[in-house]
Order: structure tokens, then sequence, then C-alpha cells
């Protein structure tokens, strides 16, 4: 007896010989990094739909911030994208500057882009390392965090500490660099460079890596206009958005970098974007450090901070997307509502679209791909 | 024809790069684990680690003054101080600081709003304890810093 109903993806009806199967993906599976609950809904092999069941990481971190000041709320931030803790810190400083009109003195932005910049680097290093293991690729994995650890290096001299850095204030930055800080980013720089071509080297002409991404979890450009999704899943199906030049924030208008994108909006399109964009980061740190301005690192803040009843919305180019702060203020010293829009829980949205009749080893692909946090995504 | 694209692809040509690579690395030079005990990593000079409570060198009294700028500082709530009033001076003296490290994510503010410098985190970062109330560290463990085993190689 031979069954050799070949498999045809694009299909949409069920085989006759099969039953459709409901199965759990987590929250303990491995390759969701963290505690995400994929349900699937299964046909053999083939997947006819997922839905994600979220909440397991839920701190509360938005309620937090109505109970605390806003200079208090700011170590909170770094714990929701722990991977980027900086972007964070940046993004709510920068909204809060806004609600109080303060604009930070050009050095100390110059710092922030170039910690920022830094950050970005560590966060697609961290999903290049951990994405790649999923799919099978062990190697890149120890590279990544081995070069991280230089970037996290200068993160622990500049403010002390490694992952939630709690690197800026409101109105600037605390710390003055410390001694040679602009020759150890200039060093990294030059070191980082070569270890980009030994990632690609590695991984994109790689057939194993080829065959697992190219056509994987397609996602065209409408459609993630449509569900919000932004950053390199946006800019890997060929839309060029970034912020950073859209509505450029903390003197990055001053910066001279592209936008890279992908043109069919799969797997392997975002790998090569956020390969490149690693590239741009180097880019705009050279340019930052090379045009490093002398003078105050922390603009003039009363020292209790009571901003004017009202509300504001600020937004940031965070390393997985736009990262955006929603703060109400009824001018009093706490916040009355603090909303994030945190870019990973947007983007999860577009899972079930991606896997939409691929297989379930290619679903461990997508969710690599779109790369969530999920102190991100719960809060 | 092309011929290079088939040539590469019945040669492997694609894996041997890769594998080229990471058998350059098998060089006992590039190894970069730590031995953690023996070897003890050199944190750097602002690292924000284990709290200590500083004390003027000459009079060995504590340069705390009680002010509770910390307390209202922390977002975690973490520090309790009491004080009573010096009644020769009028001034504040403390009589109690305790620091339930806990709780703490070590964020710094504590350090940032003191205005005589008296709370400072170190670079200490061994901050393990046996049990939930050796986290809370009083006046005396603040000020005299944690007795550390020393491991030699």
């Amino acid at each position: 007896m031979t069954t050799t109903a070949k498999l045809d993806l694009n299909e949409d009806k069920t085989f006759l010989d099969s039953t459709e199967l409901i199965l759990n993906m987590g929250p303990q599976h491995p390759s969701t990094h963290g505690v995400l609950r994929v349900i699937l809904k299964l046909d053999g092999e083939k997947v006819l739909g997922a839905e994600c069941v979220i909440g397991y990481l839920h701190r509360g971190v938005e309620k937090i911030g109505e109970n605390r000041t806003y200079v208090q709320f700011g170590p909170y931030v770094d714990r929701m994208d722990y991977v980027a803790a900086v972007s964070n810190g940046l993004g709510y400083c920068e909204t809060v500057e806004k609600l109080i009109n303060v604009e930070a003195p050009p050095r100390a932005q110059h710092i922030r882009v170039i910690l920022t910049e830094l950050n970005r680097i560590t966060s697609h290093q961290v999903w290049l390392g951990t994405h790649a293991l999923d799919i099978g690729a062990m190697t890149p994995v120890f590279y990544c965090f081995r070069d991280r650890e230089e970037i996290l290096k200068i993160f622990e001299k500049y403010c002390g500490a490694r992952l939630t850095t709690h690197a800026f204030r409101i109105g600037g930055c605390q710390w003055e660099t410390y001694e040679g800080f602009e020759k150890e980013v200039l060093s990294f720089c030059d070191f980082f460079e070569p270890k980009i071509d030994e990632y690609e080297q590695l991984l994109t002409t790689n057939r194993i890596w080829v065959e697992r991404t190219k056509g994987v979890g397609v996602i065209s450009g409408a459609d993630c206009i449509m569900l919000g999704v932004t950053g390199p899943v946006l800019r890997g199906s060929n839309v060029k958005w970034d912020l950073r030049k859209a509505k450029p924030y903390s003197g990055y208008e001053k910066f001279d970098f592209e936008i890279p994108t992908g043109p069919n909006g799969d797997t392997y399109d975002r790998y090569v974007v956020r390969i490149q964009e690693m590239r741009q980061s180097v880019r705009i740190i050279r340019q930052a450090v090379a045009n490093m301005p002398a003078g105050p690192i922390m603009a003039k803040v009363p020292k209790i901070l009571k901003p004017p009843a009202g509300e504001v919305y600020h937004s940031i180019e965070a390393p997985k997307g736009e990262l955006g702060y929603y703060i109400v203020s009824d001018g009093s010293l706490q916040p009355y509502r603090v909303r994030v829009r945190p870019p990973s829980f947007v983007n999860l949205q577009a899972l079930d679209q991606m896997v939409r009749g691929r297989l379930i080893a290619d679903v461990v692909a997508i969710i690599g791909t779109i790369d969530i946090v999920l102190g991100e995504v719960d809060r | 024809m092309a011929l290079a694209p088939i040539f590469r692809k019945i040669f492997l040509v694609d894996l041997i790069k890769g594998l080229s690579l990471t058998f350059r690395y098998q060089d006992p030079k590039e190894i970069y684990t730590e031995q953690y005990p023996l070897e003890r990593p050199q944190v750097a000079e602002r690292y924000r680690g284990l709290p200590r409570l500083k004390m003027n060198p000459e009079t060995g009294k504590t340069l705390c003054i009680a002010c509770d700028l910390c307390a209202k500082a922390c977002p975690e709530n973490l520090i309790t101080v009491e004080s009573e009033r010096d009644p020769v001076t009028k001034r504040k003296v403390l009589t109690k600081y305790t620091f339930d490290l806990s709780r703490c994510m070590f964020c710094g503010l504590c350090e940032e709003s003191c205005s005589t410098d008296a709370i400072e985190l170190t670079p200490d970062y061994e901050v393990a304890q046996y049990s939930r109330d050796g986290m809370v560290l009083d006046q005396k463990r603040l000020e005299e810093g944690p007795d550390r085993k020393e491991y030699k190689r």
C-alpha cells in the first residue's frame, strides 16, 4: 500500500486521509524565545492557522508607571525589551522631554546616538545567533555572543551596567563619557566590520540556510502596513520606512546612512536587511564619534519634575521596529497613564499570515525572523 | 551554461567556506572562556553593584545626614532611614539605615540623589545570600562591606 499524496503547500483544502489537529506550541518551547504559546491548527505537517497566546511574562509595566514619578520609571522601561534596553530608555526620555519641552544638548544627543546604535548591533547579534540556532546553524550564536561582549564592556564602562543599562536621564545623560570612550568605540567599529563578514561567510550562501529561509514566511509590504508591522520585517518587504529618516529624533537628521530593504519579504530578506543594518549602524557610530561636539550633557530640568497637564506620543526606531510611548500627564508628580507601543507586540500579529500553508519547522523559523522579545510583548 | 554555480554546488564550496572559518577558530589562542571563581573578571569603575555607606575616613563617622533623599528617590522604596534630633547641635542623627537588596535593581538613583555622596554602588558583583533576611543590609553591613572568601588558583 502506498500513500504518495504530494504535499502542496499552496492548496487550501485538507487531505482526504487526515483530520485537522490542534497543537500547542509553547509556552515552554525553546524556539519561541521565551514564554509565547502558539496554538497551531494543523493538517498533518501543514499549518492551517496560528493563534498567539501571550501574557505569560506580564509584569504590569504600564501600571507601575502610573505609580512612580517620571524619573523613577526610567529603570523599568529597560526591562521591557531587555536585549535593547538603551533604545527603550531613549524612547522614554525623549517622550518626557517632549512633554516638558526640553531638548537634550547636542553632546548628549551624540552620546545617545552612539549607545543606541551599539545597542541596535547587540540586539541584531542576539537575534542572529538565536534565529540561526533555531534553524539549525549552531556556530553563529557563539561568534555573535563573543562579539557582543565587546559592546557590553563599553556599556559597562559608560553606565555601570551591561544589560539593563538605565543609561539616559530625562534631559540628557547622567554620565560624561569615560576616558578613551571615543577610541574604544572606534576600535570596536574596526573590529566589528570584519566580524559581520564572518557571519555572512557562515550563512549568506550556505545552502541549508538558504533552503530553510528563502520563500519562508513571505509577507507583502501592503499586508505589513495593514497589520502595523514596522522595523526590519517591514523593510524586508520592500517598504522604505525608517523613523530615523522619516521623523528624525535625537539628531539623526545629521547622519548619513541608508535604509536597507529586501525585495521579497521572506525570511532570507529580513536576514539580509538586519545584516545590512548592522553595517549602517557602524557607519552612524563612526560619524557620531567624528563629529562629537563639546558642551554640557544635561539640559536644565527641574529636580522635582512636574510636567504640565497634557498628553504626548513619541516614537523611535528601536532595533525591532517603532517603539512608541504615549504619556498622559495630569500635572502631578506621576503620569496619569503610560502606554507603550512595543514593536514586537504589533509585529507578532503578522505570524498567523506568515505561517499559513507552511510546515511546523517553518513556524520556528518565522517566530525567529519576527524577532520578538516576550518581555516587550507582554510588558 | 554557467559552469561555476554547478561546480560550487557539487564541491560544497558554500559549506567549506563556513567550515574553514570554524576551523580557524580552533586555535587555542581564541579561547574566550573565563574560569570564574578562579579567574575574577575586572568590572568597570562605574559598575553598579553592592551598595555601601561611606564613612569619613578621619573621624570614622558616617557621611549620611539622614536627609531621606535616597529613600524618596528609590523606585522600589527599599531604603529606610530613621533619625532623631541631636538635642545639643539640633541636627539629625542617623539611627537606622536598612537597604533591602532583594528588591534592588541597581538603577543607581539613590547614589545620584545623595547630597553627601554617602551611599554608593560599588563594583562588588557577588550579592548572593543564603536567605531573604540576609539580603536586608543594615548600617553596619553597609559600612563594612562583605567579607569575601578568596579562591586561589
